[in-house]
């Protein structure tokens, strides 16, 4: 620690104009970054973490935001007095970075090849051939399998792991001497998660890169940082090394944010999910809130000189479970699983076959009136709460909204149980008559759980409902879900990739692979005796937020899942679940 | 590819067969009576039924239609009734100069629009991206037989750079491009500019940024293909637009193409050369479309053709 930091931040202070002025986003905040280190910032959305890194990249979005003042020097230059032209030279070459979003972060109409190309001859004079032999050279090292191939292939033809080697191969092809990624994996399943943090620490190790990590997962925090900086509105709360902030933080923010962390293995002990102990695994009582049979969801696609179906997408395979009244089920798996697809059905919002049943009645044998009100027993809460709240209806009125449907009330007695609602999931109805865009994601994820209760449902299906807060927000609704559950006796069908959340509150738990169900029990089943290969490496993937623990080793796959889509008349094999003892199903 | 392009040429014959269906129905709806135009205002009751029973206009409709499709599939798009001469031949002769006429206006429309575009979009909210966008209106509303006589006036007449009508050499092609590229121009700009905000806001621009590209790379490399993209799909349907504009522009610069043929039939209802001009227009709108569509994929490749 002795040797000059290699990237020194001082008294850095970043503002924003907006409508009310000019405010600060990223307050007096200096830091440096040693040779070779990992530095984590680490904070809930709107701390300044992202604009602190675009910052210092000079890639601030102009002209709203700017540095208002303070210095940012790497090695001996001042990066603020740079002008855009020499800063444009150190971009890429000595500073590289990588983004949370892989699958739009690559140029759609450029082929892999064009884009790491040109990064390389962007800041060297190599002839084409020699800049083709590093973009190579850059595949492999970030271990993706058939480098040369893949030069030739666009964006889309990738996974969003892939995509982000792809990312990292750029950022890394010309060794920087820093590298900031900013999210790098936020938008990956947890497996992809590790396998690619995995390959920032060996390559980290392998070139003696400096890196700078931002993200709010205090996991990752764990697995990866050498120090920390903890960052809420704009200002540093506390700054350590790894270790030391996670064994004694002095901030209580820290402290707020390490308690708020869901964690595996924690939500047993509190075994606070609902009436989590009074069931067996296999519940086959006949006033079960959801009965699914061998559920089948294939969207067809269209080819050939007539636009035949030639082939099928296989979303969900045979699906079987029951959720038993005020129970939790969750469903767990990586993207395109089919988790979000069984969960629209049982809503009706796909087409299907197989059966359903909601309160004991099949929904195929319901007329369209009898499956009108078969579905007041069941709604939904969906991921983006930004997304699923119209911005142009009062909040009252997007709660009330159910009710108007399914006629339900005169007006005064709805005004007044929409009021009971608002002050149920902790708003107040005096917020009634405002619109979505003025709360708080959180809040408004409050409000979509008022609107999914409005109808007094048997069953709420929350579809990665919590997957957009921030983690002590997310600990807090988690926290309502249950409270709520306690007091309706509703049932959960929660959809989710975040194992620690699902381990804090499921009754019971099914593991989805490619559109099949490959393990389901108890919590305790599940988590502290896996039966299935996917399931443990899905356990085992997910950063444990304790650097003590940090694990020495993550199985690298270094493939891909393979596709959904088949051929018409090719359906995939069914696998046949196979009782390990006390309804623990576990896919043979 | 080829199954797509067989499904879509067969899909072509059949927009074009409505087209022929539609236009005969509405030409043999007219009040007009082709014959009398003929005959001339002196001719005696007998000529015009004989000139009625020559031309089959005395049979049912369906009768005419059929018999006119029939001669349709077999090339044959019948004969003028005022000028005696092949319809085919006719527009064959003046198909070239219109073809001139229209590749110089989308060549103006792009030249100026997509410029005006991306000028606008990489300036947001300057002053000059006002200004560009004020022009834009100005050209996508007004009339074009305005635009024409004006470009005239400053151009031909009082500057005399280029020729007041005719046609033969670059210099009478440039006032007829430019009033009928002035709309297309107009469109473009304000499409070109959304388009292009929309893609320099993407996460790919910044990456771009973030690698140290040159600005002109970022912009012609990255930006640019993503954001023609709805513009292409445009110049299809604009090829419509043209047919329309040419009428006039034509007959505003005396330029010898099928739009000035089209005029002159309208005007002596002579029912084979309606008939043909409006079936060369469809033919010409349909094949824009088809390739609108065909050189897509080759701009994005997430694009399949199916």
């Amino acid at each position: 620690m002795t040797a000059a930091p290699i990237l020194t931040v001082s008294n850095l202070t970043v503002s924003v104009r907006g409508e009310e002025g000019e405010r600060e986003v990223v307050s007096d905040l200096s830091f440096a970054l040693q040779s070779g280190e990992t530095l984590c910032i680490v904070g809930e959305s709107g701390s300044g973490k992202s604009m602190t890194s675009l910052a210092i990249m000079a890639l601030l979005p102009r002209p709203a935001a700017r540095i208002k003042s303070g210095t940012i020097r790497l090695g001996d230059t001042e990066l603020t007095a740079l002008d855009e032209g020499r800063m444009r030279r150190i971009r890429g070459d000595r500073i590289a970075m990588i983004f949370q979003e892989p699958m739009t972060s690559l140029n759609p109409v450029l082929t892999i090849g064009r884009q790491l190309m040109e990064a390389i001859e962007a800041h060297t004079a190599l002839p084409r051939n020699e800049a083709r032999r590093k973009a190579i050279e850059a595949l492999n090292a970030v271990r993706i399998p058939a480098a040369e191939s893949r030069l030739k292939q666009y964006p889309h033809e990738l996974s969003g792991g892939m995509r982000q080697r792809v990312m990292i191969a750029m950022a890394l092809a010309l060794q920087p001497d820093v590298l900031i990624a900013d999210e790098p994996t936020t938008a990956l399943d947890v497996t992809v998660q590790g396998e690619v943090l995995e390959l920032l620490r060996d390559l980290q190790r392998e070139n003696g890169t400096s890196v700078i990590l931002i993200t709010h997962d205090m996991g990752v925090v764990a697995e990866m940082a050498d120090r920390v900086i903890i960052m809420r509105h704009g200002r540093m709360v506390e700054t350590g090394r790894a270790l030391d902030i996670f064994a004694r933080p002095r901030a209580d923010y820290t402290r707020e944010l390490l308690a708020a962390v869901p964690r595996i293995g924690k939500g047993r002990e509190g075994g606070a999910a609902g009436g989590a102990t009074g069931f067996s695994s296999q519940p086959e009582t006949s006033r079960n809130v959801a009965e699914v049979r061998d559920l089948h969801v294939r969207f067809d696609l269209h080819g050939g000189f007539f636009g035949r179906v030639d082939r099928r997408v296989h979303a969900v395979e045979g699906v079987s479970f029951s959720i038993a009244p005020g129970e939790t089920l969750s469903l767990v798996g990586e993207s395109g699983c089919g988790k979000s697809t069984t969960a629209k059905a049982i809503a009706g919002l796909v087409p299907y076959t197989g059966g359903i049943a909601i309160n004991g009645r099949d929904l195929a044998s319901l007329g369209a009136a009898g499956r009108k009100a078969a579905r007041r027993d069941v709604q939904m809460i969906f991921q983006d709460p930004y997304a699923s709240l119209d911005p142009r209806m009062r909040v009252g009125d997007l709660v009330a909204e159910p009710l108007v449907i399914h006629r339900i009330g005169d007006s005064d007695e709805r005004q007044a149980r929409v009021a009971a609602l608002f002050e149920r999931v902790g708003l107040s109805p005096e917020h009634m008559d405002r619109y979505p865009h003025e709360f708080s994601g959180g809040q408004r994820q409050r409000i979509c759980i008022a609107r999914a209760l409005a109808l007094r449902p048997k069953l709420i299906v929350a579809d990665e409902s919590v997957s957009a807060l921030d983690v002590s927000v997310q600990a807090r609704v988690l926290r309502l879900l249950k409270d709520l559950q306690r007091e309706f006796g509703v049932a959960y069908l929660f959809i989710s990739h975040d194992m620690a959340v699902v381990e804090n509150i499921s009754d019971r738990v099914a593991v989805m692979y490619l559109g099949q169900i490959v393990e389901m029990g108890t919590r305790d089943q599940v988590f502290s005796s896996p039966g299935h290969p996917y399931t443990k490496r899905l356990i085992e993937a997910v950063p444990v937020p304790e650097p003590a623990l940090r694990r020495v080793r993550f199985a690298r796959l270094d493939s891909e899942i393979p596709s959904a889509v088949r051929r018409v008349g090719d359906a995939p094999p069914k696998l046949r679940l196979q009782d390990i003892g006390g309804g623990h199903l576990v896919a043979a | 590819m080829i199954a797509y392009l067989g499904r879509r040429l067969v899909q072509s014959a059949l927009i074009l067969l409505g087209v022929s269906i539609i236009t005969f129905a509405l030409l043999y709806l007219l009040p007009a009576d082709p014959v009398r135009q003929i005959a001339g205002r002196s001719a005696t009751p007998e000529t015009v039924e004989n000139i009625r029973r020559q031309l089959g206009l005395d049979q049912p409709f369906f009768v005419q239609y059929w018999r006119y499709l029939l001669n349709l599939l077999s090339g044959d798009l019948g004969r003028s009734y005022i000028q005696r001469s092949q319809v085919s031949e006719l527009i064959v002769s003046r198909l070239p100069a219109s073809l001139l006429l229209m590749l110089g206006a989308i060549a103006c429309e792009l030249a100026i629009g997509l410029t005006m575009g991306i000028v606008a979009a990489v300036k947001r909210g300057s002053a000059t991206d006002q200004a560009l966008m004020v022009g834009s209106f100005v050209g996508v509303s007004a009339p074009q037989f305005v635009v024409g006589l004006l470009l005239l006036y400053v151009f031909a007449v009082r500057l005399g750079w280029f020729p007041i009508g005719g046609y033969g050499t670059w210099r009478h092609l440039v006032l007829p491009s430019l009033t009928l590229g002035v709309l297309g121009a107009g469109w473009y700009s304000r499409m070109m500019r959304s388009s292009m905000i929309d893609v320099l806001r993407q996460d790919y621009m910044r990456t771009a940024r973030a690698k140290g590209l040159a600005r002109g790379t970022i912009l012609f490399r990255h930006a640019l293909p993503n954001a023609i993209l709805p513009v292409i799909a445009m110049i299809g349907i604009d090829v419509g637009i043209f047919m329309g504009g040419i009428v006039v522009v034509e007959s505003v610069f005396g330029w010898p193409g099928i739009g000035q043929l089209a005029w002159q039939a309208i005007q002596r209802v002579d029912i084979p050369i309606i008939m043909g001009v409006t079936l060369v227009s469809a033919c010409a709108i349909v094949l824009g479309n088809l390739l609108a569509d065909i050189v897509a994929p080759f701009i994005d490749p997430r694009i399949k053709l199916r």
